[in-house]
């Protein structure tokens, strides 16, 4: 698997993702309750926390999937919801459902978002992005006949087909037996090397630590807690993640 | 390691997008033919049951023959508009559909004009089955024309309220409670110009049903076109 270097499509100064005093009510419940959430370009965010806690609520939020109620947002300098469309020209999204048409091949399936994308040279971006996530012999099979791996690494090529200088993980790992998650892993290396700024959900403290260059527990609607691997040292997330939903 | 260079253009290709979706739906199709086989057999077991339960003669079958039809194409037509809905929900492609960074409009015309196509189709193939059965001519410009006007009407609000009730658990009941009281319209202006083209009228007695589908097929698309962001968003 080949890494893709390459810099931001963007510059900015302050933070890749500014949230500040977020608030998202469903009815009369409320599941954020004044996140301040800061992300530097080049940023690895691992987002943990309990089930229920708001993770993909906020994920959502970020991806324009979903109005906040209060408070402010922007992604790669641009404001949500009013810039949604500069901000998703920024952004890809894996989640743990691949996003993807069973009845269209591999190929399609990247044609079809190449358009919606507006890529240019479309084919010679398909064959770098199916050479990037090891699918380059799949290419003209229907995704219905991809395990359920092969399909997650084919929405991570969704995900990077545009190049974004963005991307959100939630619970990328889900369901994945274990060569098919250490797959993914090198994939999701791969994204991050090549410059992104990265913010994942999960539930893997391992792969987290793994992976994260900084780690926030979001518990009770808020931001409880945060860290960066260096201050945390090797082998403490599990300490770290308990004491916060403790606190 | 290899550099890629950026490979996009400025968005905003509207016309890009809508075909974008309206190919994939079609591509999609003609694979798995799960849409155009359940309309069609529905369609046809529909005129069936009018023919067995309906004893009727020369006269009567041509008074009924706009109503029958018309009952078997929007029944099928929700059929299609409930599954072609139901594939983007359950695998998250809408989800994937809305983050593409073009105004969201865009999807609601290519699923529209798909679901058209998937009805126009069935009703191709409905219409001469129905003719050899009843032994009612039906290739009647006129005809042809209502049944294109009435299915743009039909496509128009179903794919709208089709993008709102896939988001709830009783999706398969919810679209044709919202959708035939608001199809009334389109559904008898249709059936009043099909059965006047069937039985000879005068034009000027036709011109004010085909006016009332005109006008509905526009306040619709201009309305799904203005409130489709605000439905699909949470």
């Amino acid at each position: 698997m080949r890494c893709l270097l390459r810099k931001p499509k963007v510059e900015v100064e302050i933070g890749m993702i500014e949230v500040k005093k977020l608030v998202k009510r469903f009815g009369l419940k409320t599941v954020l309750r004044g996140v301040d959430f800061q992300v530097a370009p080049g940023e690895f965010v691992v987002l943990l926390g309990p089930n229920g806690a708001g993770k993909t609520t906020f994920l959502r939020i970020l991806a324009s999937l979903s109005r906040p109620s209060l408070g402010h947002v922007s992604v790669a300098g641009f404001s949500l919801p009013a810039q949604s469309a500069s901000v998703r020209q920024r952004l890809g999204v894996v989640s743990h459902m691949p996003l993807l048409y069973a009845d269209l091949t591999a190929e399609e399936n990247l044609q079809f978002y190449g358009r919606l994308y507006n890529i240019s040279a479309i084919n010679e971006r398909i064959t770098a992005v199916l050479d990037l996530i090891g699918l380059a012999h799949r290419r003209r099979d229907m995704v219905r006949t991809f395990s359920r791996g092969m399909q997650q690494r084919l929405a991570i090529g969704r995900a990077v087909l545009h190049d974004p200088d963005v991307m959100l993980f939630d619970e990328p790992y889900t369901g994945l037996d274990q060569d098919a998650s250490e797959m993914l892993d090198d994939v999701l290396k791969n994204v991050a090397a090549a410059g992104r700024t990265v913010v994942m959900t999960s539930h893997d403290l391992a792969r987290a630590e793994e992976l994260g260059t900084r780690f926030d527990i979001l518990s009770r609607g808020v931001i409880s807690a945060s860290s960066t691997r260096a201050e945390l040292g090797s082998g403490n997330l599990l300490t770290f993640y308990k004491q916060a939903l403790a606190g | 390691m290899k550099e890629i260079a950026q490979t996009t253009r400025p968005a905003g290709n509207y016309m890009r997008a809508v075909m974008a979706v309206t190919w994939k739906d079609l591509a999609a199709e003609l694979r798995s033919r799960e849409l155009l086989s359940s309309m069609l057999v529905f369609s046809l077991l529909v005129i069936l049951i009018f023919y067995f339960t309906l004893e009727l003669d020369v006269k009567a079958r041509n008074g009924i023959t706009a109503g029958a039809l018309w009952v078997t194409f929007s029944f099928a037509g929700t059929l299609g508009l409930n599954r072609s809905m139901a594939v983007e929900k359950d695998r998250g492609c809408l989800d994937g559909l809305l983050l593409a960074p073009v105004d969201r409009s865009a999807i609601y015309f290519g699923k529209a004009i798909s679901n058209l196509a998937f009805m126009l189709i069935v009703e191709a193939i409905v219409l001469p089955v129905y003719s050899i059965m009843y032994n009612v001519n039906l290739l009647n410009l006129g005809l042809i024309m209502v049944t294109l006007l009435g299915s743009i009407g039909y496509s128009a609000v179903g794919t709208l309220l089709a993008a709102m009730s896939v988001q709830t658990r009783t999706r398969d009941v919810l679209l044709p409670i919202l959708l035939f009281p608001l199809v009334i319209p389109v559904l008898v202006a249709a059936v009043k110009a099909s059965s006047g083209f069937l039985l000879a009228l005068d034009i000027s007695e036709i011109i004010p049903w085909l006016n009332i589908l005109i006008v509905y097929d526009l306040i619709f698309i201009a309305v799904s076109f203005m409130v489709f962001d605000f439905v699909v968003e949470e």
